[in-house]
């Protein structure tokens, strides 16, 4: 056996692949990293225990995965897979089919949430609970080291059982928290699952040589009792479990039990749970029975089949009151499903007389979600378990204000052992804080007799997110699965965390504090806000203080600072001898930048030097000085609901938002990250106003929405800030007027695509200056001001402005703004632009991805409303329907016009026959009709108020549908083109009036860089290490055959132009469109800077040729195919050779990568080819449409 | 020795026309086409150790900069099969194209300190390599440099790289030596087993257009050829060491004037860069007939023969060259008075 520091997906995944032979994956947080080991493991040709290398295939959906399993079983394969949460419930059909045939197989599942009043990635165990009733037995484990155990017990016991197994652990606290584990080596996995095991397996399986059938239809008849039939193999289970968990023991020396029992043997309080919450509950129960209380608790963990003996047996006879705790809810349920499975075990032995006295039983829930369970609240549990009449139903730790069902406890107690050192760290994502931390949990936790744990909390954006380390250090293995409070260290790496957050939410009397600071050391207490300088005071805080940015810029190692700050944390926080310490960041730093080179090395060894030389401890005043308060998360004016909740969520202090302040259906304002100003970046976009040509440029490429334009007379700028700037306007007819381009800076990222963009390169100064340009703003002041000027101008009327260009849509006002996307992301500038074109009528539906991501998830949204209150409505349902979702949006939109149509055809003498038919009349193709009619239907609801009548109220509840709707269905590739192909499919062939939008990176990017089948043929990616074997699919091409089906391919960085053209026209299209827009992203591995040449490259590459497939041409007898980008001008090498994606195979597996360049560039030069013949060809070759 | 057989660093050539340095030899493929060609040898395009490592620096950069950073994605790449080598590219270029010629393949190095020199060249002989140009392309922009530091970091990275490999080592040297002849047979002295005449300097070009500096290599003339041929003819008779010429080989005019002055073997670029590799084949088809039209029965029988002679006095030479050149350029453009 070999100790190491993994977390809890490595832990699963190591027992499950090492005794597997195939795994069928597909990706979802957070059980991703188990298929990402598996199929990375497999790619380097380690074998299995049996000597086989397992077979791993990625397939388009959990539920072409289960599919693959199911079938790969029925071989007689030992197969297995990983997922969760909604991957979980697409495979439920399969998993009937499976247990039904009572084939041995294990899925591990990281527990999960599921999507319901809004999505959640976090913990619990409402997936798991949604296949009890599959026929899978059910084994949960609790811990990192359990993750491990419980995988290689559940393979056993399913091939001794011949039931199939569900493994599974929570979400986040267990997958993704690292520990010190023991590892099983692969003799001792193969002693416990021995082979012939295995071959019993495989003669289970369909064969020609020894035919019969299996999946049988079956009539009133017989179903019944082949139902019935595999009853006693479930009986069995429970044994056979544990006399694996015996041979475990034997082998591993660890010993479990179906059910454990622990805490006093004559205890009248009682607990019962599964999961990582019964390690909470054991280590309160351990200090709650040696202060004398009678408390115990029982940890379960055969959930399926119910070991009900076991379960009795361990729940003590002199228990008065027992709860058991669900990490699930199931509404409108008479408790959830663990309590009823025990009460009715109770009660059904209390009734047979098989138990004497029966406890009074009551139900809990705690920790949807990965919401913290502590032992504080699990103390108030205990407590409630006191009272004379404790609540029958109740939650914990939250503030249920509403249904008052929540318990109170006292936050503030705390259990853990002294000789544990307990740290925290507030870190931005970019700044390798996280990294840095896992290296010292690895450092620390290889030292004999040491343990150490890490658990890290990242906030929901993609660039300048916030991310908090809880580590543990101690002599004593670490069951703590919680966050760390009474810390004995806090780093802060950052000052502009504490600007704005408590980050000594988790300190106590005397914890060390280290500050980043950019101040000098006399004066960095003094910067301080005013409420953490108290705190430090009051605790006798020990204050230590580096300016670790210049000491890492100083190294060489630009914004980097964590080597700086790790060696700090060595150096103050005695976790181990100083000069050892030092010496073991070394070492760590030379094997983890051994890749980068010496130079790498010297520098980051320098900083460690460095940094102790610039490290000193403060002198902390007896009193506060200065007076200054903590930014607020949102500005004074915000609406209230903003105020009251989504600031709290900003402040990191939801989790004691009340149930009270929650919408209760997941209904949320829009358009609040105007009100978070986030200022992640102190270099931001800067207007030359003098070079400027106002071509427009910047403003549609930026990802964020901070480049804003107006034009106005000269004499609005009466009032005006100094700082503001004002150009002439450069355009004919509008003489005397002025042109502004304000630039947002508080909300700028600094991603530089504005520069690349701008087509000016002013007289003098550096060859790379702009009209636009990224320079350093620490002090925004100037700006705000003049944003607030800026705001007081009114936005240009849309007629007024000539949007078939690009230059006329920097007037047009963006409905998306602020996201917390990636700095310079290559997605959500699209989604900008049809805001601007079609926001103010447009409905959204987003498939689960990125863009649902950075566009729907909590604290703050960036879809927003214009003066008129008018905006996207968005919606995200599910990753895999969002095409039939978008449909069904669409459909429900014609419902209502048909209805609102009919009445007003049928209240056409009250209403009058001008007003009728100029409203059923009106065409709506152009911006001007659109206007026009929206007037009229304004008119009509004005005078709809003054009339009466069941048909007027009717048209009233419909009236809005009489102007024409915008349906957008938005998503990613691994969406379109893998999930939901068949829905994207389907609608497109069902003719409807939908538009289409694929952001497409040609991989999965928010679950990490997997393959999709757009992924291009030698791109390396996650589930393809080894390169890309297959084309990309060609869906433009596939979508073409249908002839009714408007299609286009954009690459905005290539030809702007045609990418507005395409949007106006996919809209405009009374039919199914579908627009592929190349989206670069930080999964390709480039300078996110030059997103927009790596755009170019793909079209003049021949990668992303340009298109677009027109029916209406069609139809007045023209070619519909156009063929927009001109022939291929660069080789295919050439753009690769920019993008770390192709270049790691060949740094790989360089003749692979040139084969696969080779055939590319084949592939590239047979499509052109294509593409130009269909380009040439008489629209009589092209598919006509249907009259409809 | 058949009609055209040379030897150029020990090496058996079937003739003495060389593929130099350049950018024909990015893939196995390219390699192949041009030893098809007919060419004696090949070398390929410098290894330049120094980028590499800064490129797998910038890639190491790219995968850190956004992992740890969001809750559903802590890295965007899958761990690479192998540990990343930046030279492993390269390396197997040379080693699939060596395996995939008739011909010798000459690896070409330049790498920033001597670990690095040392490494690289073992690595690219095991990667099969018959020969070993090291490609000291070093300008002292820092005027505080002496010329005698200069000479000495040539000859120790001649010593260092010779001391660890088998295969033969040439130096690809600069005119630009107070005594280039001399530093000449001292890198020789220090282990070369041959010299190749002369790196050229990339000098920086400006752009009066958009008035901006940018670097530029032009493919090399005929009048590139005089200061090479001149140092090949001055060293001829003063060392057994192999002499490649390169630089200003458009013609077989070109080539044979070389071989003339004394040139084991005539490399080129530009000329194949200009007119396609298949030019080669020209090439070498007219040095042949150039041959046969004079009676030649092998490349020794005329090699040399326009080189300075052991016994004369170099200076007097080279300043009887100086004095016809001025006599030919009064000729030409009048009196230079």
């Amino acid at each position: 056996m070999s100790r190491v520091i993994i977390d809890g997906n490595e832990a699963a995944a190591s027992a499950s692949y090492r005794l597997n032979e195939l795994c069928s994956i597909y990706p979802i947080t957070p059980s991703s990293t188990m298929a990402e080991l598996a199929d990375e493991w497999a790619s380097l040709g380690r074998a299995n225990v049996y000597g086989t290398v397992p077979t791993v295939i990625e397939m388009q959906s959990e539920g072409g995965a289960a599919g693959a399993l199911h079938g790969a079983l029925q071989g007689g394969a030992l197969s297995t897979t990983f997922t969760a949460s909604q991957g979980l419930l697409l495979m439920i059909p399969n998993m009937y089919k499976i247990a039904g045939e009572l084939t041995s197989m294990v899925l591990n599942v990281a527990a999960r949430s599921l999507a319901a009043q809004g999505l959640s990635i976090y913990g619990d165990h409402q997936d798991v609970m949604a296949v009890r009733q599959t026929g899978f037995a059910m084994l949960n484990s609790s811990s990192v080291q359990e993750a491990h155990d419980m995988a290689a017990i559940s393979q056993l016991a399913t091939l001794r059982s011949r039931v199939p197994f569900v493994h599974f652990f929570d979400g986040f606290r267990t997958s993704h928290e690292e520990n010190s584990v023991e590892l099983l080596t692969d003799d001792e996995l193969r002693a416990l699952v021995p082979e012939d095991l295995v071959r019993a397996h495989r003669r289970r399986a369909l064969s020609p040589e020894h035919p019969y059938i299996r999946g049988t239809a079956q009539n009133p008849d017989t179903y019944f009792q082949g139902r019935e039939s595999a009853n006693s193999y479930y009986d069995a289970t429970p044994g056979i479990v544990t006399e694996a968990m015996a041979a475990f023991a034997e082998i591993a020396g660890r010993d479990y039990h179906l059910v454990d029992y622990y805490g006093a043997a004559d205890a009248e309080r009682v607990i019962l749970i599964m999961g990582s919450g019964a390690h909470t509950v054991r280590s309160t129960v351990e200090h709650l029975v040696a202060k004398g209380e009678k408390v115990g608790v029982v940890q379960l963990r055969l959930y399926r089949p119910l070991p009900t003996e076991d379960l009795l047996a361990a729940i003590p006879s002199t228990a008065k009151v027992v709860a058991v705790l669900d990490r699930t809810k199931e509404p409108g349920a008479g408790g959830e499903p663990l309590f009823l499975d025990v009460a009715a075990a109770l009660g059904e032995a209390h009734a047979a007389g098989r138990r004497e006295h029966l406890p009074l039983l009551v139900g809990g829930r705690y920790g949807l979600s990965s919401k913290e369970f502590t032992p504080a609240m699990v103390v108030g549990v205990y407590a409630e378990l006191a009272k004379a009449a404790p609540r029958p139903r109740f939650t914990v730790g939250i503030n249920d204000d509403v249904t008052m069902l929540s318990l109170d406890y006292d936050p503030s107690i705390d259990i853990e052992d002294p000789a544990t050192l307990r740290a925290v760290f507030y870190g931005l994502g970019s700044d390798g804080t996280v990294g840095a931390n896992k290296n010292s949990v690895k450092i620390i936790g290889a030292i004999e007799d040491t343990y150490a744990q890490g658990y890290y909390v990242y906030d929901s954006k993609k660039s300048g997110s916030r991310t908090v380390s809880h580590l543990r250090f101690g002599p004593k293995p670490i069951e703590a699965p919680y966050l760390v409070s009474k810390a004995g260290f806090i780093g802060v790496h950052h000052w502009s965390i504490l600007e704005r957050m408590d980050v000594l939410e988790f300190a106590r009397p005397g914890t060390i504090l280290l500050i980043n600071t950019p101040h000098s050391d006399e004066d960095t207490f003094a910067q301080l806000p005013e409420p953490m300088q108290a705190k430090i005071i009051a605790l006798g805080i020990e204050l230590w203080a580096i300016d670790a940015n210049t000491v890492a810029r100083k190294a060489g190692m630009g914004r980097r600072t964590n080597t700086v700050l790790q060696t700090c944390f060595f150096a103050i926080s005695q976790v181990l001898p100083r000069a050892a310490a030092i010496d073991a960041v070394k070492a760590t730093i030379r094997k983890t930048y051994a890749k980068k080179g010496a130079d790498v090395v010297a520098k980051n060894e320098a900083a460690v030097d460095a940094s102790v030389e610039h490290l000193h401890k403060l002198a902390v005043p007896v009193g506060t000085s200065g007076a200054k308060p903590m930014i607020p998360p949102v500005p004074s004016s915000a609406p209230q609901f903003v105020r009251d909740v989504t600031a709290s969520m900003l402040l990191g202090t939801g989790d004691q938002l009340p149930v009270s302040a929650m919408p209760v259906d997941g209904t949320y304002p829009s358009g609040t990250t105007k009100y978070e100003k986030r200022n992640i970046s102190d270099f931001v976009a800067t207007w030359d106003s003098e070079s400027c040509i106002q071509c427009g440029n910047c403003a549609f490429v930026c990802p964020h929405a901070v480049l804003r334009a107006k034009y106005y007379t000269a004499a609005t700028l009466d009032g005006a800030p100094d700082s503001f700037q004002s150009a002439p306007l450069n355009a004919a007819g509008f003489p005397g007027s002025r042109y502004t381009l304000q630039v947002y800076a508080e909300d700028c990222t600094g991603c530089g695509l504005c520069t690349e963009a701008c087509p000016v390169k002013p007289d003098g100064g550096a060859s790379t200056r702009r009209a636009i340009n990224v320079v350093p703003l620490p002090d925004k002041t100037a700006e705000i001001e003049n944003v607030k000027f800026f705001e007081s101008i009114p936005v240009n009327r849309r007629s007024r402005v000539d949007f078939a260009n690009v230059r006329g849509t920097q007037f047009l006002e963006p409905l998306f703004e602020f996201s917390g996307a990636c700095s310079g992301c290559g997605e959500t500038p699209y989604l900008k632009l049809l805001t601007q074109l079609f926001g103010g009528r447009a409905t959204v539906a987003n498939a689960t991805g990125c863009s649902s991501i950075y566009g729907g998830n909590l604290p703050t949204t960036p879809w927003s409303s214009n003066k008129y209150g008018r905006g996207p409505a968005w919606s995200n349902s599910l990753f895999e329907d969002n095409a039939e979702f978008g449909l069904g949006l669409r459909l429900a939109a014609d419902l209502h016009t048909t209805n609102a149509r009919k009445r007003l055809e049928q209240l056409r003498a009250e209403v009058g026959n001008e007003t009728v038919d100029a409203i059923l009349d009106a065409p709506q193709m152009y911006e001007s009709e659109l206007s026009q009619q929206r007037a009229r239907v304004e008119a009509l609801k004005v005078q709809l108020d003054s009339m009466s009548g069941p048909g007027v109220e009717d048209l009233r509840s419909v009236a809005d549908h009489l102007l024409r709707r915008s349906v957008w269905i938005v998503g990613g590739d691994g969406w379109a083109y893998d999930i939901g192909s068949a829905g994207v499919d389907h609608v497109l062939a069902s003719g409807r009036n939908v538009n289409i939008l694929v952001l497409d990176t040609e991989v999965y990017s928010n679950t990490g860089g997997q393959a999709s089948k757009s992924t291009p043929m030698g791109a390396v990616a996650k589930f393809a290490a080894g390169g890309k074997l297959t084309n990309k699919k060609d869906m433009a091409l596939q979508a073409t055959a249908y002839g009714n089906v408007y299609v286009a391919r954009v690459a905005m960085g290539a030809d702007p132009q045609q990418t507005l053209k395409a949007f106006r026209e996919a809209e405009a299209y009374d039919g199914p469109s579908l627009i592929l827009a190349y989206s670069h992203c930080i999964a390709h591995g480039i300078d996110m800077r030059k997103g927009l040449d790596q755009q170019y490259a793909a079209v003049a590459s021949g990668h992303w040729p340009l298109m677009r497939y027109n029916p209406v041409l069609r139809e007045s007898g023209k070619n519909p195919f156009l063929l927009d980008s001109p022939r291929p001008r660069m080789r295919l090498r050439d753009y690769h050779a920019k993008e770390l994606r192709f270049r790691m195979l060949a740094d790989s597996d360089p003749e692979a990568a040139e084969h696969l360049l080779e055939l590319g560039q084949e592939q590239v030069n047979r499509r052109w080819a294509e593409y130009e013949e269909m380009a040439t060809r008489g629209a009589e070759r092209f598919a006509a449409v249907a009259k409809g | 020795m058949g009609f055209m057989e040379t030897t150029y660093l020990g090496l058996q050539l079937r003739n003495p026309l060389v593929a130099s340095a350049g950018p024909l030899t990015q893939t196995v493929d390219q390699v192949k086409k041009l030893a098809g060609t007919g060419v004696g040898a090949i070398v390929m395009h410098s290894m330049f150790a120094e980028r590499l490592r800064r490129d797998a620096a910038h890639d190491a950069d790219l995968e850190d900069s956004y992992a740890e950073s969001f809750a559903e994605a802590t890295s965007y790449f899958p761990t690479p099969l192998l540990e990343p080598d930046p030279a492993r590219n390269y390396l197997s270029l040379v080693e699939r194209s060596a395996a995939a010629i008739p011909i010798p393949l000459i690896a070409s190095l330049n790498a920033a300190d001597v670990g690095s020199w040392t490494t690289y060249a073992k690595q690219l002989a095991d990667a099969g390599a018959s020969a070993l140009e090291c490609n000291i392309y070093f300008v002292p922009g820092d005027v505080s440099l002496t010329g005698a530091e200069v000479e000495a970091r040539h000859l120790e990275i001649v010593a260092a790289v010779t001391s660890v490999v088998q295969i033969p080592v040439a130096v690809k040297m600069s005119p630009y030596f107070s005594s280039t002849g001399n530093f000449a047979l001292q890198l020789i002295e220090a282990g070369a087993y041959g010299l190749v005449l002369f790196n050229r300097f990339l000098q920086p070009k400006v752009l009066v257009s958009k008035m901006a500096v940018v670097s530029g290599l032009d493919l090399s003339t005929p009048a590139d050829a005089h200061v090479p041929r001149t140092w090949i003819a001055t060293l001829r008779n003063q060392t057994h060491a192999s002499l490649a010429a390169t630089s200003g080989v458009d013609t077989v005019g070109d080539v044979v004037a070389y071989l003339l002055a004394g040139a084991d073997v005539v490399m080129t670029t530009s000329a194949l860069v200009r007119h396609g590799a298949g030019y080669a084949e020209q090439l070498i088809t007219g040095l042949s007939e150039w041959m046969a039209s004079r009676g030649f029965k092998s490349v020794n029988d005329f090699r040399g023969k326009l080189a300075v002679p052991l016994d004369a006095d170099a200076n007097a030479y080279a300043r009887a060259g100086y004095v016809s050149a001025l006599e030919n350029a009064q000729e030409t453009y009048g009196s230079l008075a």
